[in-house]
């Protein structure tokens, strides 16, 4: 089974698995969210997550990332068990998230945003440089100095996946990135997770947009009520207008 | 008020007011960016004060006791934060006043049982023992001048390290979405510890430069304590620029007060307070 995508490229270590957890089991208090969830990225692939809202698929990149702990299951990032590790040792083992609502740091500049954040990938490597993102959005160059407060919704978002970067990241895990943007400015942010995309950093999309979403991903995962209802090739649940009506409602 | 007594009055001023920006900065950092009401502050100022006048009597030098004090304070910070305030941070601030308010107490019988309970006084290292003749019959001590570029010099460097530094983004980062922070592969724990540790060890050192000025005493640090709230409130949470502004207008205030206006001088520093509060309740550079 070869999942990974052609476009990686060669230098990163493709195929290998970025991140992978089994029988999640997570709750809120006493309400009981993810119900022994399975998922798995390699290196350099694409995989959508879908599902209608309050299915979980925050909770379970939540829980992959140590933001929210699971009672039950494991999360391996390559390879190594790290279920109980703390969020920071995670993200730096090549993760990048960009939290749904963005979690921009509003009293620092947008300079300060993507400085702050800058580090050298697990390979040393440092491509994504704050020269690299700037280049990659001409429009942040342009409001270096003003607070991350000022800026409007697209321009917040293109920060927050602009500072993801910053990271050297092997996976980009991006949470609703194109919410609440206007239709113009959300296929500019698509465009740009091409780019990243082709750059041969692996992605997990979740976004409302799922035409989109399957359009990019080599995958798709579909949650239902905290349960894998759909895993497989993208194309298989696009072109059947069955299983997209029960599982997604369209 | 001639010149030369003018001029003693305002370094006086200047000199209190940077050394309440020490005690000051440390309690608006940990206030505003780890959330956690320190009503314990002002004994570590204490603390700092009995190290010095201890280890300055067994050392025989002011300059080594201070040496020596300064790592101890930063250790005791660390571990205090690991052991106790750690566990304040998302917790409702009752618990914090409660919790550190028992630390005051806990400090002070420590304090009477390791020190006792008198009153002791540090000499003024040979060094910077002497004054510069202003007039005929005003001098000014330069020890004072000495703490007062000491003071600054710190002001500087905690200003250069939270706005300039890699660490200070990631510290102001921290007090706005510490998940974020956390996601982006940054050791927020470890960086509050430092924060923590830092805020002590400012405190600490402000009582051990002002020792061989104040005397050293006990309860020394309830005084302190309530002033630099003053300070913060002042200042605005969490802004070290607005501790700086507020610690030096409250260091005039009270020193020309007692000059000029000696009947109300106590309540100068209040009605500043409220003037501020009414006009910005979120203080000098307090967000909104
Ligand atoms: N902090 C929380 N405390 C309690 N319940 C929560 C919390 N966060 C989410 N939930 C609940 O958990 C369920 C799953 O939420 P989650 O955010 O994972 O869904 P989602 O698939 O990301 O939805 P959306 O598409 O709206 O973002 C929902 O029923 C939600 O109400
Ligand atoms: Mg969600």
């Amino acid at each position: 089974m070869n999942e990974t995508s052609a476009t990686a490229a060669p230098h990163r270590a493709s195929g290998e698995v970025l991140l992978e957890a089994s029988g999640l089991h997570t709750y809120y208090g006493v309400s009981h969210i993810l119900h022994g969830v399975d998922f798995s990225i390699r290196g350099g692939e694409t995989i959508g997550l879908m599902g209608r809202n309050g299915m979980g698929k925050t909770t379970l990149l939540k829980t992959m990332l140590g933001l929210v702990r699971p009672s039950e299951g494991q999360v391996k990032v390559r390879g190594i068990d790290m279920t109980h590790a703390e969020t920071h040792a995670i993200a730096r083992r090549g993760i990048a998230y960009v939290p749904e609502g963005r979690g921009i740091f509003p009293n620092l500049s947008v300079r300060e945003n993507l400085l702050m954040a800058a580090r050298a990938g697990v390979d040393g490597q440092r491509e994504w440089t704050f020269d690299r993102v700037i280049d990659t959005f001409p429009r942040l160059g342009e409001r270096l100095n003003n607070g991350g407060a000022q800026l409007s919704g697209g321009e917040q978002q293109m920060l927050t996946i602009g500072r993801a970067l910053m990271t050297n990241p092997d996976l980009l895990i991006l949470d609703e990135a194109t919410e609440g943007l206007a239709p113009l400015i959300a296929r500019e942010i698509w465009s740009i997770i091409k780019t990243i995309r082709r750059s041969g950093i692996a992605t997990v999309i979740v976004d409302k947009n799922y035409s989109a979403v399957m359009a990019l991903a080599d995958r798709s995962v579909v949650l239902v009520k905290g349960r894998v209802v759909f895993a497989g090739d993208s194309n298989a649940l696009s072109e059947n207008p069955e299983l997209m009506h029960r599982f997604l409602g369209v | 008020m001639d010149l030369a007594f003018f001029l003693i009055q305002l370094l006086n001023g200047l000199q209190y007011g940077l050394l309440l920006f020490l005690v000051a900065s440390g309690l608006t950092l940990i206030f505003g960016i780890m959330g956690i009401i320190n009503l314990a502050h002002g004994s570590f100022y204490m603390v700092g004060a009995y190290l010095a006048w201890s280890l300055s009597s067994l050392t025989g030098s002011l300059s080594a006791a201070i040496a020596l004090a300064i790592p101890l304070t930063v250790v005791l910070g660390m571990g205090l934060e690991r052991l106790l305030f750690r566990h304040l941070y998302q917790r409702d601030h009752l618990y914090q006043v409660l919790l550190t308010y028992g630390l005051i107490l806990v400090f002070e019988e420590l304090r009477s049982l390791i020190w006792g309970d008198d009153v002791h006084g540090v000499a003024v290292p040979e060094l910077l023992n002497y004054s510069i003749p202003l007039t005929e019959n005003l001098s000014y001590p330069v020890y004072r001048l000495a703490i007062s570029t000491v003071c600054l010099l710190l002001a500087f460097g905690l200003y250069f390290l939270i706005q300039r530094t890699r660490l200070g983004m990631m510290i102001r980062a921290g007090a706005s979405n510490r998940e974020m922070v956390q996601s982006l592969g940054i050791d927020i724990k470890l960086i509050y510890t430092l924060v923590f540790a830092l805020g002590i060890a400012l405190a600490a050192f402000a009582g051990m430069i002002n020792a061989p000025l104040s005397s050293v005493f006990p309860n020394m640090g309830g005084g302190v304590l309530i002033i630099c709230f003053v300070v913060v409130v002042i200042g605005g949470i969490g802004s070290v620029k607005g501790a700086l502004i507020a610690s030096l207008a409250i260091g005039l205030a009270e020193t020309f007060g007692q000059v000029l206006v000696p009947e109300i001088s106590g309540m100068i520093v209040y009605v500043l307070m409220a003037i501020v509060l009414v006009w910005r309740p979120q203080g000098l550079f307090g967000r909104a």
